[in-house]
């Protein structure tokens, strides 16, 4: 094989005003344009989006899944930051 | 059907070797509490193999299963029928992109999985080397092949591997689409004229066979999906999801007044099932082997569209260097 590998790309749609453009798949293009263009044609055939994002996926940083308990482990000791932790007096009622 | 690939062996110098007890002890318990696998978690050597060769041949199936629809686009009897049907045929094509991108998680390019099918070291789904050689085949298609693509497919939407059980998500809803249209195209035959109807007969009396193979070797016969089981890559056996299948597509068959070609078909009043006559395996080996009635002309076609698209591809790279160049040194004439 002597053409280059075409480059990858991650889509984000957005499926409504309001609502988070979260992430849906990937496409390879060899450009933004045509990255957008296939994402549009590959996820969004059945107005599943209004807006998208393409970012390229070598641009991408991810935390290491063997990292997981030390990146993320250390908030489970910490049941001081839920606001459950604490008790309101009755007499204050809803807080 | 799709997942005819677990049915095949996996290298037996390769199984097992490398993999650490205590990782592969807590692997399994990740597994079997329902939670999912993500592509940077560590993974047997062995469930990646099962995987990549898993997903890339789904993924192939479907590019392969564009052709037998493909065959008739030009020549559906109205313009509705060919909007719909068109519509089908890019889902098939957005299945495939949907599976080579959760197979490319697994640590190989599409370029490398896209190979393996040009040079036949891959395989396809058997049903895409039968012909379709009548209108009524795209009925008979959406109907049984579609149909039995769901009972297989709504499983793995829960498969342990996490890129693989959102695509099938996807997947699946769209395929009940395919399944509706098609069913719809075998009504109005069977509700035609006498010469329609017997279309959809001829179409039903060719593809059922098939598509019962579709499911993969009886259980007796199959002797590779324990891994996949374990591993709840594969929820259901191949006797079961086709059991199923026959039960589910028995009666819509019977409403379109319909008969299928098996005169041991019965239903078994105790079991509630139907029961049904000998399946022919010689023929789905030779099928799976390369001998099937189109075989030849699927490879063709599909190498022909890669050929043929190369100076696409080199185009759109040339042209995108293009402007990264032009952009390059724009930024360096302004510094």
């Amino acid at each position: 094989m002597t053409e280059p590998a075409t480059p990858l790309w991650e889509v984000f749609i957005r499926s409504r005003s309001g609502l988070p453009h979260k992430h849906c798949g990937s496409v390879h293009a060899s450009d933004a344009t045509m990255a957008l263009q296939a994402a549009r044609d590959v996820y969004t055939r059945r107005g599943e989006s209004v807006s998208l994002w393409i970012v390229p996926s070598s641009a991408i940083i991810a935390s290491d899944p063997a990292d997981r308990d030390a990146l993320f482990e250390p908030t489970g000791t910490k049941i001081y930051r839920h606001p459950t932790f604490y008790e309101v007096p009755d007499e204050v009622g809803h807080m | 059907m799709y997942t005819q690939a677990l049915n095949e062996k996996d290298a037996p110098f390769t199984t097992g070797r490398s993999d650490d007890p205590i990782k592969l002890e807590r692997f399994q318990a990740i597994i079997d509490a329902e939670d999912k696998v993500e592509p940077n978690d560590w993974m047997p050597d062995a469930y990646r193999r099962t995987l990549q060769r898993q997903i890339s041949q789904h993924a192939h199936s479907e590019v392969i299963g564009m052709q037998p629809e493909g065959n008739w686009l030009t020549r559906a009897p109205s313009l509705k029928r060919k909007a719909t049907l068109l519509a089908k045929i890019q889902d098939e094509a957005g299945h495939g992109l949907y599976l080579y991108a959760a197979a490319e998680t697994l640590g190989m390019s599409r370029e490398e999985y896209y190979e393996q099918l040009l040079s036949g070291r891959a395989k396809y789904s058997s049903i895409f080397n039968y012909p379709s050689l009548t209108w009524a085949d795209m009925g008979a298609i959406g109907w049984l092949v579609d149909g039995a693509a769901i009972m297989n497919q709504i499983p793995l939407c829960r498969c342990s591997y996490g890129p693989y059980a959102r695509a099938m998500i996807r997947i699946c809803k769209e395929e009940s689409f395919h399944q509706r249209q098609g069913y719809e195209i075998m009504v109005t035959l069977s509700r035609g004229t006498p010469a329609q109807k017997a279309m959809a007969q001829d179409a039903l009396n060719r593809f059922y066979w098939p598509v019962l193979m579709m499911f993969g070797p009886s259980d007796t016969e199959s002797m590779h999906s324990a891994d996949s089981t374990k591993w709840k890559i594969k929820r259901f056996s191949n006797d079961e999801l086709r059991q199923k299948f026959i039960d589910a597509t028995i009666p819509q068959g019977q409403h379109l007044g319909l008969t299928f070609p098996d005169p041991d078909l019965k239903f078994d009043a105790a079991t509630g099932h139907w029961t049904h006559g000998e399946i022919d395996w010689s023929e789905f080996k030779r099928v799976l082997a390369g001998d099937g009635p189109c075989n030849r002309q699927r490879m063709k076609v599909r190498k022909a569209a890669d050929a043929e698209g190369t100076w696409v591809r080199e185009a759109a790279a040339a042209y995108a260097n293009k402007r990264a160049d032009r952009q390059r040194i724009a930024k360096i004439a302004a510094e």
